[in-house]
């Protein structure tokens, strides 16, 4: 009898059901939840949490997660990863003890934190020593942003998640792992696989990236067939029942809505893909290109044939810093003639920035109903029952956005007719976080893992 | 008449789903039935992407082959308005550049169409772009 364990997947990011943790630990048997609470944005946004209150900085959401899944993994010995530690791994491993002592069940649960993806304390002393920290995508060095950098954290692969588990953790707690690692970490601790069984890990990463994103793999934001796909409202999120070879099953629990197939499953296959002969992460290099799919009963995918080849000698760094300001305002216009009157206001809208003496970095419209995602290719709205006139500013002065953000209301008395849908009043003026994505050397990251209980 | 050609839309021959990477778009373009993909591979190039974008992109197109998955993925570059945070648009991340992409119309001959069971587009003004 071939061993199998299940991975199951229970949020895909930071504001995904509050449901589903307890649904895939009490829906019916898994051995694993993995939880990614974290995108390139978050970092950033955690990092100001913890800037105003040196306690905060992690995922708060993961405390009640455990919270509703605490009866069911200490009943069953079912174990946790998530990446809710954000920039501050340890305060959200002791807040999470705190709940679980409030619980009732101080001592029965160890919790593991892993640090050390955290570079923001060692960024000068890492330029320095010679590390640029090259934007990958434009080439420019960090130092041209330096002194506005928020936060800058490596993305860690599994190993030292492994490390926790292995010292008996039964909750892991990263900062900055990738979301694959995730879903790696237990295969590689129940079975085994080496550092350099490249088609094992590999394996794991396509796992890990068919559960990253939770129940867009199992029916949810699937275009095929869309109107079939059963119980949304009660979608089941997906499960990975892997083999100690690497080869796995892509399921739902029973009763479940949503849909497992080939087509979900590729959907997300195809998702956030880059070159897919080199799927890069920290553990290995994954060729999408090898990955077969074929359907395998009700619900179930059977995922196989990946194959990988060695990790490169680099780390992904997220690096967030401060990068101006940006409002976005809208109004919606009726028909008759309603893209009309909403391009009559955009014209408007912008003469009078332009008589205020305003300049930004980014002035974009949009024509919510019109155009506004397909552009030219949508045709030319000229019957719409209603447009949304949608307009962003962006900019470093913050006071020219503040500015702008006081032209929208008076159109509503000063500009075409039939306009409606302002109630929301002035749009926010929000401080942008800018991402710089770059690499290092992995040797100068050194992980850390404590477990606590 | 086998030289006739028609119109057909890529939304009755393939699903998609796109992504964002920065300031690039990823779209997957997986084919409805596997005797489809080849129709994909010759007619779908990244040439092809390129002018059906048109002004929505301001960098170039890439394409990568998933003969594994009966796919396509393609990398749309500059599509996003600086993407992530910066960008202002309603699909800052490029969620739905994925039906811009199903508004694609292939020509092929009435043969082919015939021997693949394409559904075919009568009324068509032809291609987009």
């Amino acid at each position: 009898m071939t061993r199998t364990i299940r991975v199951a997947s229970g949020q895909g990011f930071w504001g995904d059901s509050l449901d589903a943790p307890r649904q895939q630990v009490d829906g019916g048997p898994i051995d694993y939840l993995m939880l990614d609470y974290l995108a390139e944005v978050t970092m950033s946004i955690l990092q100001k949490q913890k800037e105003r209150d040196p306690t905060m900085g992690y995922a708060r959401d993961f405390i009640g997660a455990i919270e509703s899944v605490l009866p069911g993994i200490v009943e069953r010995g079912v174990r946790v990863i998530a990446n809710a530690g954000g920039v501050n791994p340890v305060a959200c491993a002791e807040a999470l003890l705190r709940a679980i002592a409030k619980a009732g069940h101080a001592g029965a649960v160890t919790v593991g934190v892993v640090t050390g993806d955290d570079l923001l304390p060692r960024l000068d002393e890492l330029l320095a020593a010679g590390h640029e920290l090259t934007n990958m995508d434009t080439g420019a060095p960090l130092s041209t942003v330096r002194s506005r950098v928020l936060s800058a954290n490596a993305y860690i692969g599994s190993t030292p998640i492994v490390e926790a588990l292995q010292r008996g953790a039964q909750i892991v707690v990263t900062g900055r792992s990738t979301d694959t690692a995730l879903t790696m970490a237990p295969l590689r601790f129940e079975f085994g696989w080496a550092a350099d069984a490249w088609d094992q890990l590999a394996a794991g990463i396509v796992a890990g990236h068919i559960l990253e994103c939770g129940a867009q793999s199992s029916g949810g934001n699937c275009l095929h067939d869309w109107r079939t796909i059963p119980d949304l409202a009660n979608i089941g999120y997906p499960i990975a029942e892997v083999e100690a070879d690497g080869s796995f099953v892509v399921t739902k629990h029973p009763g479940t809505g949503g849909r497992v197939s080939v087509p979900s499953v590729t959907e997300q296959l195809v998702y956030e893909m880059g070159d897919p002969h080199a799927y890069i992460t920290p553990d290995v290099v994954a060729d999408f290109t090898s990955i077969h799919v074929a359907p395998d009963g009700e619900n179930r995918v059977r995922v196989h044939g990946i194959t990988g080849g060695p990790a490169t000698p680099y780390l992904k760094v997220s690096i967030a810093y401060r990068a101006g300001y940006k409002a976005v305002g809208s109004l919606v216009y009726s028909w008759p003639d309603a893209l009309e009157k909403a391009q009559l206001a955009d014209r408007i809208m912008r003469e009078r920035l332009d008589r205020l003496g305003l300049t930004f970095d980014q002035v974009l419209s949009e024509f919510v109903g019109a155009n506004a995602t397909h552009g030219h290719l949508a045709g030319d709205g000229h019957d719409a029952p209603e447009v949304q006139y949608r307009i962003g500013v962006r900019g470093d002065d913050r006071a020219s956005v503040e500015r702008f953000t006081r032209e929208i209301a008076p159109l509503v008395l000063n500009g075409p007719p039939s306009v409606t849908g302002f109630a929301g009043g002035r749009p926010k003026v929000e401080e942008v976080i800018a991402y710089w994505p770059a690499l290092i050397d992995k040797r100068v990251v050194t992980t850390t893992v404590e477990v606590m209980s | 008449m086998s030289n006739a050609t028609v119109q057909v839309r890529l939304l009755d021959i393939a699903h998609t789903r796109s992504g964002d990477k920065g300031d690039t778009a990823n779209c997957g373009v997986i084919a409805l039935r596997p005797e489809w993909y080849p129709l994909l591979v010759r007619e779908l190039t990244a040439e092809r992407v390129r002018a059906h974008f048109g002004t929505l992109i301001s960098g170039g197109v890439q394409r990568f082959e998933l003969p594994n998955l009966d796919a396509l993925n393609f990398l749309l570059h500059g599509a996003l308005d600086g993407g992530g945070t910066l960008s202002m648009k309603t699909d800052a991340q490029g969620k739905v550049v994925s039906t811009a992409m199903l508004r694609l119309m292939l020509t092929v001959t009435r043969e082919e169409a015939a021997t693949l069971g394409l559904s075919v587009q009568h009324d068509m003004p032809g291609t987009m772009s």
